[in-house]
């Protein structure tokens, strides 16, 4: 069997990310736009441990200051989505087009 | 320490991974959603084990899979409409998007193909059993600066969060 290389966690993170692109790019549901997000920060973690086999301990470090803008970027991001919940009473990307021309 | 069965935990993690990650695209329910992104995060944090990262893996089980995903599970429960999963899932410019993602994904193949020589392959020889205490004195004294930063950004996150979900803004 073929060993694993650094090269085979990059073809997964590359797989997930492209997944969370589709999901913002295609869901309507703004808690699973969030979700996606989370998905394309985790493939950019994966990125960054598999590196840090290569490279020191810098790529671990990073990673967790991805998790913690991640924990940030939920957190703000549920509570707008709740403010606008109880404005609207939807939580449909297509519909918050206040600012559409 | 040799590692056992290399290929077949990457291959079973992996596996979990993509299949998770498609649940959570492809779901009308937002709980199933919620359950398939901890799946994918759990076979995350194996494959983090399986990089010689168990601080990294500790962090993602317990950040993660404990914390951020019961802060999702609880606002799907705030702003949960029946009528939701019976309505599209899909946005107009579904088409566009999913053109735009797979080209992006054939630019992966590409550089990926193409810059394979670019990977090299020696691996760093840590110690074994000192990741977290490498990890701890890095982030206290390289990273020092960016570690402040963090903690300013997560207080900016929690008073925000705050306001943003009080009755009256």
């Amino acid at each position: 069997m073929v060993p694993i290389t650094t090269l085979h966690y990059l073809v997964v993170a590359a797989a997930l990310f492209v997944l969370g692109v589709i999901g913002v790019l295609t869901r309507r549901n703004v808690v699973i736009v969030l979700m996606s997000i989370e998905l394309i920060l985790n493939a950019v973690n994966l990125n960054l441990v598999a590196f840090s086999r290569l490279w020191g301990l810098h790529g671990q470090v990073f990673a967790i200051f991805v998790i913690t803008d991640a924990a940030a970027e939920a957190a703000v991001g549920l509570g707008i989505l709740i403010a606008f919940f109880r404005n609207k009473e939807t939580v449909n990307v297509d519909e918050v087009d206040l600012l559409k021309w | 320490m040799t590692p056992v069965a290399t290929p077949f935990f990457f291959y079973m993690l992996s596996g979990l991974m993509i299949v998770g990650g498609l649940l959570v695209i492809t779901r009308k329910n937002a709980v199933h959603s919620a359950l398939a992104l901890i799946l994918t995060l759990l076979a995350q944090a194996g494959l983090y084990l399986m990089l010689y990262a168990p601080f990294v893996a500790g962090v993602q089980i317990i950040l993660y899979a404990g914390g951020i995903m019961v802060l999702f599970l609880f606002v799907i429960m705030l702003v949960n409409l029946e009528r939701m999963q019976k309505e599209k899932q899909f946005n107009k410019q579904w088409l566009v998007g999913l053109a735009a993602a797979l080209a992006l994904g054939a630019m992966f193949v590409a550089v990926y193909v193409k810059g394979r020589a670019l990977f090299p392959e020696h691996v760093v020889q840590l110690p074994e059993g000192q990741n977290t205490q490498s990890i701890g004195l890095m982030l206290y004294g390289n990273y020092m600066f960016a570690f402040e930063i963090a903690s300013l950004l997560l207080l900016v996150a929690i008073i925000g969060a705050v306001v943003m979900a009080k009755k009256r803004i």
